[in-house]
C-alpha cells in the first residue's frame, strides 16, 4: 500500500479505531451513564434541596407536632427518633424518583436518542440509571443521617454502613421503578401524577411513618405485599439497635415483619428486596429495549 | 455480496405503520464518498428511510447495507460506523460541550488517547472550540446543530445521516452549516447522506433522490436532474400583458402564463430565445429574465406538484382555494 493518495499535510485526520463490541463495551455504557447522572445532580442544586426538604418536613413538623399526642404510645420514645428511620427512607425514595423521572426528560429533550443509537445494549444504560440513581439518592441519605444526634440516635460505624447499604439497596431499587414507568410515558406531569399516585401509599403502607404492632388486618396484608415494607423495618433494626430501648418499647416499635405468623429474619427481607430490584430492573430493561 | 465501494446499499426496503404504507420497496447505492441527498416534502418517507438505515426501525420487508454492514443483523457494528444529526437536538443542555462530547466519545468507544485532540478536531471545525466550556443551553440554535455536527464526527464514522441538518436556522446559518459540510469532505474521508426538504441545498449533492410517497422517483445528479426537465422559463416585463400572452402564443406558438407579476414561459434554450422575442413579439419589453430550471422544476415535473404544496396535502393552498371560491 503505498503511495495511494495525498493529502494535504496541514490537516492530517486523526485515525480512530473505535473498540468493537462486548462486554466492555457495555461496562462502559453503564459508567458513562452513571457519570452523567452525577454531574446533573450536582448541577442541580435545587433538587439537591428540594428533595431533601421532603424527609425533614415529615421528620421535625409532623414528627414534632404530633409528638405530644403520640407519647402514649412509644413507651417513652421520642416520636421523632421513631420517625428518623422512615426519613432515611423518604431521603432516599424522591430522590431515585427524581432520577427515574430525568428518562422522561431525556425523552422529551432528545438526549434519549443519543443514548438509544449507541452501539452499546440498552440494558448498559438502564443499568447506568439505576446505578446512578442509587449513588445520588444514597448521597441524600447521608445528609439525612448526619441529623442522627438531633433525633437522639447515636452514630456508630456498624449503623452507618448498614444504613448506607440498606439506602442504596432501596435506592436502586426505586430507581429501576421509577424508569420501568418512566419509559412507558412520555410527559413529565404524567409521570410526576402517576408517581404521586403510587409512591405516596406504598411509602405510608411501609411503615415508614409507624410502628407494625397492631394495624387493622387489611393494612397488615398490605403493609406485607409492599416492597418498602422490606426495606423499611430492616433500616429501622439498625438504627435502632443503638438505642437503649425497653422490651416493652422494643414489643411495641419494632415488632419486626411476620408473615402468617413466622417472624421473617432480616436477612430474609434484605433478600425480598433485592429479589424485587432485580425484577424491577428486568422489567425496565424489557420496556427500554422496546423504546 | 456486499460492493466496498457502496457506502449504502438498499433493496425493496419497506417498512409500514398499521395500513400506512411509510416506505413502500425503494432501492438505493450511495457510493463511498459521495454527497447523496435525500430530498422530498415532509412524510414522504424520508425520516423513515434513514431511521431504518441507522438501525432505529426495523424494515418490514427489503435490506439495507450501511457502511458494509447490515443494518438488521449486524446492528452494532452499523452503528459504530456512521454518525447521526438529527432533525430535533439530541444534546444534555445541563452538560457542557465538551462534556456532551465525552459522553459520546465513550459510548462509542472512541480510544482515550485519541479523544482530546478528535475533539479539538470537530470543535474546531464548527468553530465551537472556544465555547466547549459552556452549558449547551447557553447555545444558540446555530450552535447547538454545529455541536451535534462534531459530535456525530467524533468517532470518525464512514457514513454520516444529517437529518435535515438546517431546518429552522436562519438562512445565514444555513449557509455555515453547508460550508462546514463541505470543508469537511475536503478533510476527511467520509460519505455524507443528507435529507432536505429545501431544493436549493440539494444543489450541494453529487447526487440527488427524489422521494414522494414512500417512492424514490429520480435519482440523479442535480445537473442531470435539472436537464431532463429541459425548458429554460423565460419571464418578460411587459405593459400590456394579454398582448404579450397572445403574440407568444399567435407567433411562437407558446403558451405563457403571469407568475410573479411578470409573463412566464417554458421554453428549450432560453438565451437564444431572447433576442427573438425581442424581434418578433410586437408588444414593448421593458425586461426579461432567463432561468435555468431549479430542482423546484424537477420536483414540479416529476410529481405535479410543487414542494410546497405536496406538503400542505397535494392540494392548492387553503388560502387560496377559499379565496378562488369567492369569485
Amino acid at each position: 500500500m503505498a503511495a495511494t493518495t495525498t493529502r494535504p499535510a496541514a490537516a492530517p485526520p486523526v485515525r480512530v479505531v473505535v473498540a468493537p463490541a462486548g462486554w466492555r463495551a457495555d461496562l462502559r455504557g453503564v459508567k458513562v451513564v452513571w457519570q452523567r447522572e452525577l454531574i446533573r445532580f450536582w448541577r442541580d442544586r435545587l433538587r439537591i434541596v428540594t428533595s431533601l426538604l421532603q424527609p425533614l418536613i415529615f421528620l421535625f413538623v409532623l414528627g414534632g407536632g404530633l409528638a405530644n399526642i403520640a407519647s402514649g404510645g412509644t413507651e417513652g420514645v421520642d416520636l421523632r427518633t421513631f420517625m428518623f428511620p422512615g426519613a432515611l427512607a423518604m431521603a432516599v425514595f424522591f430522590t431515585a424518583m427524581f432520577s427515574a423521572a430525568s428518562v422522561v426528560w431525556d425523552r422529551e429533550y432528545g438526549f434519549l436518542r443519543e443514548m438509544l443509537v449507541a452501539p452499546v445494549r440498552r440494558g448498559s444504560i438502564v443499568l447506568g440509571k439505576c446505578i446512578g440513581g442509587a449513588t445520588v439518592a444514597s448521597f441524600q441519605g447521608l445528609i439525612v443521617m448526619a441529623l442522627a444526634p438531633l433525633v437522639h440516635v447515636p452514630y456508630s460505624a456498624a449503623m452507618v454502613l448498614e444504613v448506607l447499604a440498606l439506602q442504596l439497596l432501596l435506592a436502586f431499587m426505586m430507581t429501576a421503578f421509577g424508569v420501568m414507568f418512566a419509559v412507558r410515558v412520555t410527559q413529565m406531569q404524567a409521570f410526576m401524577a402517576l408517581m404521586q399516585m403510587v409512591v405516596t401509599p406504598l411509602l405510608f403502607i411501609s411503615g415508614a411513618l409507624f410502628p407494625l404492632s397492631g394495624l387493622p388486618g387489611w393494612l397488615a396484608v398490605l403493609n406485607r405485599l409492599d416492597p418498602l415494607t422490606y426495606a423499611v423495618n430492616p433500616l429501622r433494626e439498625a438504627v435502632f439497635a443503638g438505642l437503649d430501648l425497653t422490651p416493652a418499647a422494643k414489643a411495641a416499635l419494632l415488632p419486626g415483619i411476620t408473615w402468617f405468623g413466622w417472624q421473617v429474619p432480616i436477612a430474609l427481607q434484605v433478600g425480598v428486596v433485592v429479589a424485587f430490584a432485580i425484577a424491577m430492573l428486568s422489567i425496565a430493561i424489557a420496556q427500554f429495549k422496546r423504546a | 455480496m456486499s460492493r466496498p465501494d457502496l457506502a449504502v446499499e438498499v433493496r425493496g426496503l419497506v417498512k409500514r405503520f398499521g395500513d400506512v404504507e411509510a416506505v413502500r420497496g425503494i432501492d438505493l447505492d450511495v457510493l463511498a464518498g459521495e454527497t447523496f441527498g435525500f430530498l422530498g416534502p415532509n412524510g414522504a418517507g424520508k425520516s423513515t428511510t434513514i431511521s431504518m438505515l441507522c438501525t432505529l426501525l426495523r424494515p418490514d420487508a427489503g435490506s439495507a447495507r450501511v457502511a458494509g454492514h447490515d443494518a438488521v443483523t449486524e446492528r452494532d457494528d452499523v452503528r459504530r460506523n456512521i454518525g447521526l444529526v438529527f432533525q430535533d437536538p439530541t444534546l444534555d443542555g445541563y452538560l457542557t460541550a465538551e462534556q456532551n462530547l465525552k459522553f459520546h466519545a465513550e459510548l462509542y468507544g472512541v480510544p482515550k488517547a485519541v479523544v482530546p485532540e478528535r475533539m479539538r478536531l470537530v470543535l474546531e471545525m464548527v468553530g465551537l472550540w472556544e465555547r466547549r466550556g459552556s452549558l449547551v443551553q447557553t447555545y444558540s440554535g446555530g450552535m447547538k446543530r454545529r455541536l451535534e455536527i462534531a459530535r456525530g464526527l467524533l468517532h470518525a464514522p464512514r457514513v454520516l445521516f444529517l437529518d435535515e441538518p438546517t431546518v429552522g436556522l436562519d438562512p445565514q446559518t444555513r449557509a455555515s452549516i453547508w460550508r462546514y459540510i463541505e470543508e469537511l469532505k475536503a478533510q476527511e474521508d467520509i460519505t455524507i447522506f443528507v435529507t432536505t426538504h429545501y431544493m436549493d441545498e440539494a444543489e450541494h449533492a453529487d447526487r440527488i433522490a427524489i422521494m414522494d410517497q414512500g417512492k424514490i422517483i429520480a435519482l440523479d445528479t442535480p445537473a442531470a436532474l435539472k436537464a431532463s426537465v429541459g425548458k429554460d422559463r423565460v419571464q418578460l416585463q411587459v405593459d400590456d400583458a394579454d398582448a404579450a400572452i397572445a403574440a407568444l402564443r399567435e407567433r411562437f406558438d407558446l403558451e405563457a402564463t403571469i407568475a410573479e407579476g411578470h409573463v412566464t414561459v417554458a421554453v428549450d434554450g432560453g438565451e437564444a430565445f431572447v433576442p427573438r422575442v425581442f424581434a418578433e413579439l410586437g408588444v414593448p419589453i421593458r425586461g426579461v429574465s432567463v432561468a435555468r430550471p431549479s430542482l423546484d422544476d424537477v420536483f414540479m415535473s416529476y410529481t405535479g406538484t410543487t414542494i410546497r404544496d405536496a406538503e400542505a396535502g397535494g392540494g392548492p393552498d387553503p388560502i387560496m382555494r377559499m379565496m378562488a371560491g369567492r369569485h
